[in-house]
């Protein structure tokens, strides 16, 4: 069976809680908070004023540029403000605040179940709708996806890649969606190949999700030039550039875009999003987020509009279980760990609620480096893991560019094995934004 | 408002430990124990815990008296495997005081004077061994004949290992002696002279596969010693004895499984990247070769270690493929 190449681990999937949990949908709240930053680019610029009556799906906020993400109403109400607001890591923001009035969606909006098959626009006219839509990377990242719709001059798209990896633990909402969703993502998959003008798509599936895989290959077999490869279990196979060399054997250069090895890599989650925009002109304003951990009273994957408070999401998964000691958004080996829940929204970029007790949350202390090596075997990138943390607390700066620090994708496998209990990313992390904005401020002076 | 642990991610973790490597690898030593105990007796119980408790006592007082450091090294179990190993490479009938000053050395020297766990460059057993090498040539060449289990074991029969005859045929090409060589089959059971540790190949190579199947080393080590070393011994065999079996003498005589299995692959002084083992495990059986051939010493084992030790900082520049980096 396929797998990336290069290092990796195998955390235990712990899936079991919410695995196989319908998808149920979460109340409207009274109060919406929408943060006007919801993806990875530039800032959205608001259209509302405060005391502005607004509809399900009526845009709120516009893109601040090429790469940046439309923002639509998923409420309908009245803004009351739109303003200074503080994420659950204590990070400042603007949000736009909407106290819900009722569930009136714009007209042109398709509520209906009704599979919608036949997608007659030309490319252009997808992608247009897809940016319009707000849509962006729901596998975590959240780079807005009509960016990498559109290839660069010169650079042409040859296959398709569908995360449907899901490899962080825990985690199982892009699995339920596939179960739940499977023809509306095989339809969003033909409407991506029609957009990108390729004649192969491969949905990547793990082999601890057998019924997903079973599932998509029989919707895909009637399909042309859709197929489902199913891949050995090894986390961080979701990352974009570790699916890629999974699946069809082409490891990205460094620095470089999937686009230079001719693949265009999208979740199935962003796959349904896309569906749900050409197909029913439904802009992004909901996902399936799993909330989970060993002790939370009804885990499960939950239908959430965006800026619902999480505490009314966790309130419908039973509450905080007691002697919980950390609320992660996302999944434990990329996701960060919440400082407090009040005025945190559900939002596009929160994939999950990951309750720990007490116990689980406490690191261990941390010992001498043992030089046992296991750091530079678990890394995906081939990367000396050891050596980047020592450089970063150096200061060490020209070493670590030489060390391809940029090449880091965060993955946290280096600190997941180390017997030593070595904060390894918490100096190659400082040391990667150090490096970063030298290399910013070299491209600045250059041009 | 509520407040929760914050920390950056990871937040779950393999359950891996320093405690645990070392204690797999003690488990993988057992085997080979056991055999010394049976060969040599009493002397292997004593000289094994004599050096082990000498190790820890050594570690502690360094880091509570000198150091001053308020948390304790000893529970990682690193001292104790360093006395083990220690014991491993010395003859069973070495006085204990002998066996007290290695111990003190090992660990005194060899590991704390450099800062601790993971910050030595020398393996610290084979530094306290090669420090009672020189100080007592006489006491520490003097090997006990495996004759079953003895509690006398201080003045137990002595004789000459299968590494002196070797030498002899190497140096004379000398055909007479080969019949003095124990049978194989002995070699490779343990039934024949040598430090306390080293002699059952069958055992040390059992433990090391052990350690290889729970992840706790990698093939490239041992492979590429022993490998560099049957290539060695294939070209320089003399012409009174058949390759083959001049290549299983080498192989299964003297600390080479010991070495290539439990010393080599010592964490704190190899190689972190699968080149840089693989060169260093070259580097361990050329030079001990080198030494069994040309050498004063019947042995070289220890030597060709420490020497190699001494790389590491630059065999790991030989860093790992990166993703998407064109081949080398």
């Amino acid at each position: 069976m396929k797998t990336f190449h290069l290092g990796g681990v195998h955390p235990q999937d712990n899936k079991q809680f919410s695995a196989h949990q319908p998808i149920t949908e979460c109340p409207l709240p009274k109060q919406a908070i929408i943060p006007l930053v919801q993806h990875i680019g530039a800032p959205t610029q608001p259209v509302v004023e405060v005391g502005a009556k607004v509809k399900v799906g009526q845009l709120l906020a516009k893109a601040g540029g090429f790469v940046s993400a439309n923002i639509a109403s998923p409420v309908s109400g009245t803004v009351t403000k739109i303003g200074d607001w503080t994420d659950a890591w204590g990070a400042p923001g603007q949000a736009v605040f909407i106290d819900v009035e009722g569930d009136e969606w714009l007209p042109e909006i398709d509520r209906t179940p009704d599979l919608a098959r036949q997608c007659t626009l030309e490319p252009k006219a997808i992608i247009d709708k897809i940016s319009a839509a707000g849509i962006v990377g729901l596998g975590g990242a959240c780079f807005p996806t009509h960016v990498k719709l559109l290839p660069p001059p010169g650079k042409k798209a040859e296959v398709l890649i569908i995360n449907g990896v899901e490899c962080e633990p825990y985690l199982t909402c892009d699995h339920q969606l596939m179960l739940e969703h499977g023809e509306e993502i095989i339809i969003g998959i033909e409407i991506l190949k029609k957009a990108l003008g390729v004649d192969r798509a491969i949905i990547g599936i793990e082999n601890n999700k057998q019924d997903a895989i079973a599932h998509m290959s029989k919707l895909a077999q009637a399909k042309l030039g859709i197929e489902v490869q199913p891949l050995k279990l090894k986390y961080p196979q979701g990352g974009e550039k570790q699916l890629i060399d999974a699946c069809i054997g082409r490891q990205v250069p460094s620095g470089a875009l999937p686009i230079e090895v001719g693949a265009v890599v999208d979740n199935v989650a962003t796959v349904f999003a896309i569906y749900e925009a050409v197909q029913k002109n439904k802009p992004l304003i909901s996902r399936v987020m799993t909330v989970t951990g060993k002790n939370v009273a009804k885990p499960g994957n939950y239908l959430v509009r965006f800026g619902t408070p999480i505490d009314e999401v966790i309130e419908l998964a039973g509450g905080v279980p007691t002697h919980t000691g950390k609320i992660i958004g996302g999944g434990p080996m990329m996701g960060r760990a919440m400082d407090h829940t009040e005025e945190m929204p559900a939002n596009k970029r929160l994939s999950g609620l990951l309750f720990l007790d007490e116990k689980e949350s406490v690191r261990p202390e941390e010992g001498n480096c043992i030089r046992c090596g296991k750091c530079v075997q678990a890394c995906p990138m081939g990367l000396e893991p050891y050596l980047l943390q020592r450089m970063s607390e150096l200061e060490m700066w020209d070493e670590l560019e030489k060390h391809a620090i940029m090449d880091c994708i965060d993955c946290g496998c280096c600190v997941y094995t180390c017997p030593a209990h070595r904060r390894l990313l918490d100096g190659i992390r400082p040391g990667k934004a150090k490096v970063g904005a030298i290399l910013r401020e070299r491209a600045a002076a250059n041009k | 408002m509520a407040h929760f642990i914050t920390s950056p991610a990871p937040h779950v973790h393999s359950g891996n430990s320093v405690r645990r490597n070392m204690l797999l690898v003690i488990l993988a030593l057992l085997p080979a124990y056991v055999v010394s105990v049976i060969e040599f007796g009493l002397g292997a119980l004593i000289t094994a815990l004599i050096s082990v408790a000498v190790c820890v006592l050594t570690e502690w007082l360094i880091s509570r008296f000198l150091l001053k450091e308020h948390s304790q090294t000893i529970g990682d179990l690193s001292a104790v495997l360093t006395g083990l190993l220690l014991a491993f490479n010395l003859p069973s009938n070495l006085e204990w005081w002998i066996v007290v000053i290695g111990a003190v050395v090992a660990i005194g020297v060899g590991k704390m004077t450099f800062g601790g766990l993971g910050q030595n460059p020398f393996n610290p057993a084979l530094v306290g061994r090669v420090f009672l090498l020189i100080s007592f040539p006489a006491q520490m060449t003097t090997w006990p004949l495996a004759k079953g289990f003895e509690t006398s074991y201080l003045d137990a029969e002595t004789g000459a290992t299968p590494l002196y005859f070797l030498k002899h045929i190497m140096k004379t090409n000398d055909g007479s002696v080969i019949d003095q060589l124990p049978a194989l089959r002995d070699a490779f059971l343990g039934a024949m002279g040598g430090s306390l540790g080293e002699v059952c190949a069958l055992a040390l190579i059992l433990g090391g596969l052990f350690l290889i199947c729970t992840r706790v080393i990698t093939w490239h080590i041992p492979v590429s010693i022993i490998a560099t070393v049957a290539l060695f011994a294939w070209i320089a065999t003399p012409d009174c004895m058949a390759p083959q079996t001049f290549i299983a003498y080498q192989l299964l005589s003297g600390g080479l499984m010991l070495g290539a299995f439990f010393m080599a692959t010592d964490y704190v002084t190899s190689p972190m990247t699968a080149w840089g083992k693989i060169i260093f495990g070259v580097g361990i059986g050329f030079i001990m070769m080198v030494i069994r051939t040309w050498g004063a010493y019947p042995e070289g084992m220890s030597f060709a270690i420490l020497i190699m030790n001494a790389c590491v900082p630059l065999l790991n520049k030989f860093r790992p493929q990166r993703f998407g980096e064109p081949k080398k």
